[in-house]
């Protein structure tokens, strides 16, 4: 799986847990939090649902590799090509 | 003690035939009852009453989505309150506003939800959804107002069982009398339907409404009455003391002069006609009014067998010389909306105030004679001279009594 791919499925769980944000011009590499209305409980939204859609497990202390696209890209690519 | 007076000067609501007061009240009078089959996890079809309001009116998508049915309800519910009341809402000091919702349970849904969920995962609580907490406290739908609308006044639920439409009201009365408050949303709610356990329970006490055509499922003191539709729905009022509502050039719908909530202390489930009967007594003795003066009596009356021959017994025990007292009942049309029952039932007839008509208990075939009671509206609905006094009445399980007394405002 791409870089690319890992950011698409992650703005897909955006759109299913943020309706109400426009997605379609996210800036990879500035923090999500900078620039929609997302809180802690979204992002453990995020979390839950890597979980239950993907087999992915992110620890607690990884959450803030979870900050941007470029980020998130770079912690979970390796985890959906394990 | 001299208290303030109290009077109600907006409704929000949403029934399952009607997400306005004048919807409502006119498919009350034109007899339209909406009840649908709906599709039960693990029971298949059953009856019940859904609502049907525009929930993005007054949330955004995100804000349903983390949030209750209830909570939506709720916040529906308080906005169009708050619009009917005129209120410059904006501008008004939201420490001074308090938040007192029914409900006859809350947390029901959202665990049974969580645990089909985790079922999918072999019950594994690594899937178990942070928001069940919030979702589940007993004063989720109340908070959700206070979130959405910004009230930094005090918030939360009155369990009640299905007394709590009224209950909710009398706890805004209390506070806006203790000046704890200047303005108040109160009433009830309820979420009922989204859960089977409701339903099963009621079924597996053999309460459980089944009729091949829904909508006359839910038919109160007919012979083949056999069981409870539950529906979903909601209805707040605003209140404020009579002085502040005067002063701001308010329309006031009602005064609210009377009320009791009392206890069984008999029964889990079978109703108590003797406490029942207490419980209206002292709600007029309350008001200061002879019982012959009450114009209409709101039944609580659920369709059950048993329930409402205990009702029209404690009815009847109290009204037996009061020859212009008129009775109907509202759950014909809606259901059993359960937290929100008296609080809907109650707004549904606060129009015959200024109509001066009564709206039918419909879907009577065949009066059952142990439900017989002098001047039960029956199918149509009724003229009078004029309405001045109501009295509302809520019950519910473990032997929970309300009654409320209003009082039609004349400048």
């Amino acid at each position: 799986m791409t870089e690319e791919q890992v950011k698409q499925i992650v703005i897909d769980i955006i759109n299913e847990i943020a309706p109400d944000e426009d997605t379609s011009n996210l800036k990879s590499e500035v923090n999500l939090r900078d620039q929609m209305d997302l809180d802690s409980m979204d992002f453990l939204d995020i979390v839950m649902e890597l979980r239950k859609q993907h087999g992915i497990e992110v620890p607690e202390e990884d959450y803030p590799k979870l900050a941007s696209l470029d980020s998130c890209a770079d912690y979970l690519t390796p985890k959906f090509n394990s | 003690m001299n208290r303030p007076r109290i009077v109600i000067t907006g409704v929000g609501l949403t029934s399952p035939n009607g997400n306005s007061i004048s919807e409502f009240r006119d498919n009350l009078l034109r007899g339209v009852a909406n009840i649908q089959e709906i599709d039960m996890r693990y029971m298949g079809k059953v009856p019940a009453g859904v609502c049907d309001f525009e929930a993005t009116k007054y949330q955004s998508r995100k804000e349903l989505r983390v949030g209750t049915r209830a909570g939506s309800i709720a916040i529906y519910c308080a906005s169009e309150a708050i619009a009917n009341s005129a209120i410059d809402f904006p501008n008004y000091d939201k420490d001074r506003i308090g938040v007192y919702i029914g409900t006859t349970e809350h947390g029901n849904v959202e665990t049974e939800n969580e645990i089909y969920n985790i079922s999918k995962f072999d019950y594994d609580t690594r899937y178990w959804t942070h928001h069940h907490n919030p979702r589940t406290v007993a004063n989720n739908p109340a908070g959700e107002i206070t979130i959405n609308l910004g009230i930094t006044g005090p918030h939360y639920t009155i369990g009640a069982a299905c007394a709590a439409g009224n209950a909710g009201l009398i706890q805004a009365v209390q506070m806006l009398q203790l000046n704890e408050v200047d303005f108040a949303l109160a009433g009830g709610v309820s979420e009922s339907i989204q859960t089977f356990g409701i339903f099963a329970g009621f079924k597996s006490q053999g309460a459980l409404a089944k009729h091949d055509d829904p909508n006359k499922a839910s038919r109160p003191f007919d012979i083949s009455r056999n069981g409870i539709v539950v529906s979903e729905g909601g209805c707040l009022f605003t209140l404020e003391r009579l002085d502040d509502a005067l002063e701001r050039g308010a329309s006031i719908i009602a005064e609210i002069i009377g009320y009791c909530m009392n206890s069984d202390a008999s029964d889990y489930v079978l109703p108590n006609p003797e406490r029942q009967s207490e419980c209206m007594l002292k709600a007029v003795r309350s008001s200061g009014l002879a019982l012959s003066d009450i114009d209409l009596i709101s039944t609580h009356a659920t369709s059950t067998p048993q329930g409402d021959i205990q009702e029209c017994k404690a009815i009847r025990e109290v009204f037996q010389n009061c020859p212009s007292t008129y009775i109907n009942n509202s759950k014909g049309f809606i259901g059993h909306a359960m937290g929100a029952a008296g609080a809907l039932e109650l707004a549904g007839n606060l129009p015959s105030f200024r109509d001066n008509t009564i709206h039918p208990t419909i879907n009577i075939d065949t009066l059952d004679e142990e439900c017989t009671l002098n001047n039960l509206v029956i199918n149509h609905p009724l003229k009078v001279d004029s309405i001045k006094y109501i009295l509302n009445n809520s019950f519910g399980m473990l032997g929970i009594n309300s009654a409320l007394v209003l009082k039609k405002y004349d400048e």
